[in-house]
C-alpha cells in the first residue's frame, strides 16, 4: 500500500514539471504585459515601464524565467506579484479561507441533495418522484450560475431585499450574529454553486446505482430476507460509490480553484476572482501559483480516489 | 487685446474692485476658466482662493461606516508604485499630498498651510521655484511628527530609477530643498508655469521618511508598509486585501477640525459595474460605487425609485477616433504605418475632413454615453480656460460626399468609392469594448451610405493597450487606418496631454513604439507652439498657444473627437462626496459626510 502511494508519487513528478513547462511556456507566450495600464497615462514615461519589466526580469528569455520560476518553486518561493507587489503564497492564502468555505459548503449541499434524491430516485425508476427528480436535475444543469446567480440577486436581494449580495470577509460582529451573518451571505452563492453540482450528480449518482441494483448478488441479499435499507444502504451504495467517489474525487481541486464565475458576482474574494483578476492584469506569477497548485491538487486526488477504491472494493488490490 | 483687458482685471481683484467670482465669470465668457483661471491669478499676484467647500458636521466622527465599492480593487498601497487609479485611490485614504484639486480645478490645501502665490512669496516670478509651506503640527499615524524632510526623501524615492516608481516623471526633473523644518522649496530646471504638479493630487503623496528611509532605490519592494501603510490622512489603515478589500479607521489625531465624518472606511473590490451599481442604487448595501461604465439606459433604470442616484465630474477625458498618417499595408524595413510611407488614402486634408463629418456625435451621445458625455469638436476640452471657442463640428454625409466627389473619390459601380482603381477601403480599430463597438456601427452606417466601406475589429484591451512589442494589434503600431479609444487628462493641466503629439514622439519601431504620438502627426507649427508653451510664463498667452495647439489638431483633422466624457459615479441618496472631474474620487476625502 505504501510502496503504492510512493510509486504513485514518483510518477507523478515528470507529470508536474511537463504541467508546468507547459503552463509557463503558454502564459509566456500569451499577449498582453502587466504594466500595460501605464501606457495609456501620459504622465508615466515608457521608460518606466521598461524599468519595471527589467526589474521584474520580464526581459529575460523563457527558458531562463523558467528556471527561475522553478527553482524558486524548490525553494517553496512561489513568486512575487507584479500587480500586488507581495508574495503570491500570502495572496493566496488571503484568499483560501473565502474558497473553502463557500466553496465547499456548495459540495456538502450538492452531495447532501444528490446521494438522497439519486438513491431513492433509483430505487423507484420511472416513478413520480423519480421523473420530476430527473427534470429538476436537467433544468438545473442546463441553467448557467451566471444565469441562477443574477436571478437570485435580482429575486432575493433587489426586489425581496432578505439577502445581501456583496460577499463581506471580515463581518463586524461577534458571537452568535457573526455566525448568523456569514450564514446569511453565503446563502446566494452556496445555492447557485450547490444546485448546480446537485443536478448532475444526482443523474450520476442515480445511474451508478442503476446499474448495481439489478445485479445477482442484490437479488440473492434480498432472498435471504434482508430489508430494503439494508440491501439499499449496506449493499447496493456501497459498490454504487465507486465511480461517485471518482467524480467527487475530481470536484475537489475545484474547491481549492474556486468558481470564478459565482465568485466574480457574489464578490467572493476567492481562488478564482484572483485568478480571474491576475489573468487579466497579466500578473503571471499568480496565474502561474494559482494553476500550478490546481494541477497539484488533481494529482493528488487522483491517487486519493484510487486508495479509496481500495476500501470501498478490496477486490480491487493496489499494487 | 485679451492680454491687456485680463492684466487690468487681474489688477482689480489684486485691488479688491472685482471679486474672485465675477473675475472667474469674465473669464468664462471669453473662454477662458476654472483651475488655470485661478492659477493665473496666483501668477497675477492673487492668492488663490481657498476653495470654499461645504462641509456641514461640526464634530469628528459620528458618521457610521462609509462602505465604497471600486469593481476594481486596489492591488497594492504605496501611491507610487500605483499602476492605476484604482491604486491610488485605495493609497489615498491614509496618504496625503500638499494640495488636491477640487471641482473647480482650484487647488485645496491638504498638508500645505497655503497655498503658494506671488503674493505670499511662496511663487517665484521667474517661475522656476515654489515655496510650499507645510502644515504645523500634523502627526503620521504612529505620532512621529511630519516634516519638510519626509518631502525631501519622497522627492528622492521617487526620483531614483532604481525604486521604479511611476511617478519618476513628476519627481525625476525637479530638485526639492529643505527651507526650514516646515517649509520646502521645489526648483525647476526651466520655467516652469504649471507648478503644482509635484506633491499634488494623485501622484503626490508623501511618504513617511522614517518608514520607507531603508527601501529606497532597488530594496523598494521589500518595504513592508507597501501593505500597510502610514500616512497622515483621514483614516487609520486596518486591513489589506488586495484586489479584494481596504479598511480603515477614523484618525483621531486628524489635522483637519470635525474631520473625518465617518468611523470606519471599507473599500470594496471585485465583481462589475452594473451589479455595483445595484448595490449602491437599488439594495443601498454601499454608500458610493467607482466609475459607472454602464449604458445611460441602465442607469436610468435602476435610478427609478432607488436609494441612490448617479453623480457626475467634469474633467478633460477625450473619446477620439485617430487618424493614421501613415501607411498601414505597407510594410518597410519590418515596420508597417512606417514614417517613410503616406497614407495613400488620408494623405489629402479634405478626405480627413470628410469622414470627420460622417461622425454622428449626436446619435453616439444619445445611444449610448447619455448624461456621462457632451459632444464637442475639441481634442482639449478642459480646464475651460484653455477650451477653443473657434472650432465647429457637424454630422452632414450629402457635404461629405460632394467633399468626396471633389477629391476625386468617385462612387463605383458597387456603391463603393474608388479613385484610380484603388477603393476606399478602411480599417477601424479599437479596444472590445461595449460603447466602443456600438460607436463603430454608429459610424461604419454613415460611411455606408457616403460610399466608403469600413471594416470594423475590435482588440482585448490587454493587447491593444500594452507595450509588447511582439504585439501588432496595440495601439502605438496603429496597424489600421482609423481607431478609437480613450485618453484621459489627469491634471488640470494641459501640458501632457498635448505633449504627445509632437513630431518627436511619433511612435516607430526605433522607439519601439513608446513614443505617445500614435497618429504620428507631424507639424512643424504644431512642434513650435508646444516648445513655445512650455517655457511661456504669461497664463494667457500660454493658454493662447495650446488653444492653437488644439486648433491645429482641429484644421488638419488629426483627431475626431468623439465624446468628451464625464465621470460618473454611483452615490446613495445621503452621502454627500466632494468630487472633481481633475482629481480620483478619494482625493477630497476628508470632506466627504453623509446628511442626516
Amino acid at each position: 500500500m505504501s510502496q503504492y502511494v510512493l510509486r504513485r508519487l514518483l510518477i507523478a513528478v515528470p507529470s508536474l514539471l511537463a504541467i508546468s513547462l507547459v503552463l509557463f511556456v503558454v502564459l509566456a507566450l500569451a499577449p498582453g504585459d502587466p504594466f500595460s495600464e501605464l501606457a495609456t497615462n501620459p504622465n508615466v514615461p515608457p521608460e518606466v515601464q521598461a524599468a519595471l519589466r527589467a526589474k521584474f526580469g520580464l526581459d529575460d528569455p523563457i527558458y531562463l524565467r523558467y528556471l527561475h520560476w522553478l527553482n524558486a518553486m524548490l525553494h517553496g518561493d512561489w513568486g512575487f506579484s507584479f500587480v500586488s507587489r507581495m508574495n503570491v503564497d500570502t495572496l493566496i492564502l488571503q484568499r483560501l479561507p473565502a474558497t473553502l468555505y463557500v466553496i465547499g459548503s456548495a459540495q456538502i449541499l450538492a452531495l447532501l441533495i444528490a446521494i438522497p434524491v439519486g438513491v431513492y430516485a433509483a430505487t423507484r425508476p420511472y416513478s413520480l418522484f423519480d421523473q420530476i427528480a430527473n427534470t429538476l436535475a436537467f433544468v438545473g444543469f442546463s441553467l448557467p450560475t451566471f444565469f441562477t446567480g443574477i436571478l437570485f440577486i435580482l429575486i432575493f436581494s433587489v426586489t425581496l431585499d432578505w439577502l445581501p449580495f456583496v460577499y463581506t470577509t471580515d463581518i463586524k460582529a461577534t458571537g452568535i450574529r457573526w455566525v448568523l451573518e456569514m450564514i446569511r451571505q453565503a446563502i446566494m452563492p452556496v445555492a447557485v454553486l450547490g444546485l448546480f453540482q446537485a443536478a448532475s450528480m444526482t443523474r450520476f449518482v442515480r445511474s451508478a446505482m442503476l446499474d448495481v441494483i439489478r445485479l445477482d448478488y442484490v437479488t440473492t441479499a434480498r432472498a435471504k430476507g434482508l430489508g430494503q435499507t439494508t440491501v439499499i444502504i449496506k449493499h447496493v451504495m456501497r459498490n454504487a460509490m465507486i465511480p461517485v467517489v471518482t467524480l467527487i474525487a475530481l470536484q475537489m481541486p475545484a474547491v481549492f480553484g474556486g468558481a470564478i464565475v459565482t465568485e466574480q458576482i457574489f464578490r467572493i474574494p476567492g481562488i478564482g476572482s484572483l485568478l480571474i483578476s491576475s489573468i487579466l492584469s497579466n500578473d503571471t506569477p499568480v496565474v502561474m501559483a494559482v494553476t500550478f497548485v490546481f494541477a497539484c491538487l488533481v494529482v493528488l486526488f487522483n491517487l486519493i480516489a484510487d486508495v479509496l477504491y481500495g476500501w470501498l472494493d478490496p477486490r480491487i488490490s493496489l499494487r | 487685446m485679451l492680454d491687456k483687458e485680463l492684466r487690468s482685471m487681474i489688477g482689480q481683484v489684486k485691488d479688491g474692485r472685482m471679486d474672485r467670482r465675477a473675475f472667474v465669470k469674465r473669464l468664462a465668457a471669453v473662454g477662458l476658466t476654472a483651475p488655470l483661471a485661478n492659477q493665473l491669478l496666483a501668477l497675477g499676484g492673487v492668492a488663490m482662493a481657498q476653495s470654499p467647500a461645504v462641509y456641514k458636521p461640526t464634530k469628528r466622527g459620528g458618521g457610521g461606516p462609509l462602505k465604497v465599492l471600486w469593481w476594481q480593487g486596489p492591488t497594492l498601497l504605496n501611491p507610487h508604485f500605483a499602476t492605476g487609479t484604482k491604486d491610488q485611490d485605495g493609497s489615498r485614504l491614509f496618504y496625503e499630498p500638499l494640495a488636491s484639486w477640487d471641482a473647480d480645478g482650484n487647488l485645496n490645501p491638504i498638508l500645505a498651510a497655503e497655498i503658494p502665490s506671488l503674493a505670499n512669496g511662496g511663487l517665484a516670478a521667474d517661475a522656476k521655484s515654489v515655496v510650499w509651506k507645510i502644515k504645523p503640527g500634523v502627526k503620521w499615524h504612529d505620532g512621529k511628527p511630519l516634516t519638510a524632510d519626509d518631502f525631501v526623501f519622497t522627492w528622492q524615492y521617487a526620483s531614483d530609477p532604481a525604486t521604479a516608481a511611476v511617478t519618476i516623471s513628476t519627481y525625476g526633473e525637479i530638485t526639492v530643498e529643505k527651507v526650514s523644518d516646515l517649509s520646502i522649496r521645489i526648483l525647476f530646471k526651466t520655467p516652469t508655469p504649471f507648478w503644482a504638479n509635484a506633491f499634488v493630487g494623485a501622484y503626490g503623496c508623501v511618504l513617511p521618511k522614517h518608514l520607507f528611509a531603508d527601501y529606497k532605490g532597488s530594496k523598494s519592494r521589500e518595504a513592508p508598509n507597501n501593505l500597510a501603510p502610514v500616512g497622515t490622512g483621514p483614516y487609520k489603515f486596518v486591513e489589506f486585501k488586495p484586489g479584494d478589500v481596504v479598511r480603515g479607521e477614523l484618525n483621531p489625531d486628524y489635522h483637519m477640525p470635525n474631520r473625518p465624518h465617518f468611523d470606519t472606511i471599507e473599500m470594496k473590490g471585485g465583481g462589475d459595474a452594473v451589479s455595483a451599481a445595484r448595490a449602491v442604487i437599488q439594495t443601498g448595501e454601499f454608500d458610493f460605487a467607482w466609475n459607472m461604465q454602464v449604458e445611460d439606459d441602465v442607469l436610468l433604470r435602476l435610478e427609478k425609485g432607488g436609494k441612490g442616484k448617479t453623480v457626475y465630474a467634469t474633467g478633460g477625458d477625450i473619446e477620439f477616433i485617430a487618424i493614421n498618417f501613415t501607411d498601414p499595408n505597407v510594410e518597410i524595413d519590418g515596420e508597417r504605418s512606417s514614417m517613410k510611407t503616406k497614407h495613400p488614402i488620408f494623405s489629402d486634408p479634405n478626405v480627413r475632413k470628410a469622414l470627420a463629418l460622417l461622425v454622428d456625435r449626436d446619435s453616439v451621445k444619445k445611444a449610448i454615453y447619455g448624461r456621462a458625455g457632451r459632444t464637442t469638436a475639441n481634442y482639449l476640452n478642459g480646464p475651460e480656460k484653455f477650451v477653443s471657442k473657434n472650432t465647429s463640428w457637424e454630422f452632414n454625409v450629402e457635404k461629405a460626399s460632394k467633399m468626396l466627389d471633389d477629391a476625386g473619390w468617385k462612387v463605383g459601380a458597387d456603391g463603393i468609392r474608388e479613385k484610380d482603381g484603388k477603393k476606399f477601403k478602411l480599417l477601424y480599430q479599437t479596444s472590445t469594448n461595449g460603447p466602443r463597438q456600438k460607436t463603430q456601427a454608429i459610424v461604419k452606417q454613415a460611411c455606408q451610405k457616403a460610399g466608403i466601406d469600413v471594416e470594423l475589429k475590435s482588440v482585448v484591451a490587454s493587447v491593444f493597450f500594452s507595450s509588447d512589442v511582439a504585439n501588432p494589434d496595440t495601439y502605438p503600431k496603429f496597424y489600421a487606418d482609423i481607431e478609437e479609444f480613450q485618453i484621459p487628462m489627469t491634471q488640470p493641466d494641459p501640458a501632457l496631454h498635448m505633449r504627445r503629439y509632437i513630431s518627436a514622439n511619433v511612435a516607430t519601431k526605433e522607439n519601439k513604439w513608446q513614443g505617445q504620438n500614435f497618429p504620428r502627426y507631424v507639424n512643424k507649427e504644431y512642434d513650435d507652439a508646444i516648445a513655445a508653451a512650455e517655457t511661456e510664463t504669461d497664463p494667457v498667452k500660454r493658454a493662447a498657444l495650446y488653444i492653437k495647439c488644439n486648433d491645429l489638431l482641429w484644421q488638419d483633422t488629426v483627431f475626431i473627437p468623439v465624446m468628451h466624457r464625464l465621470l460618473v459615479d454611483a452615490c446613495s441618496n445621503t452621502l454627500r462626496p466632494a468630487l472633481s472631474g481633475w482629481a480620483n474620487r478619494t482625493d477630497n476625502l476628508q470632506d466627504w459626510y453623509r446628511e442626516a
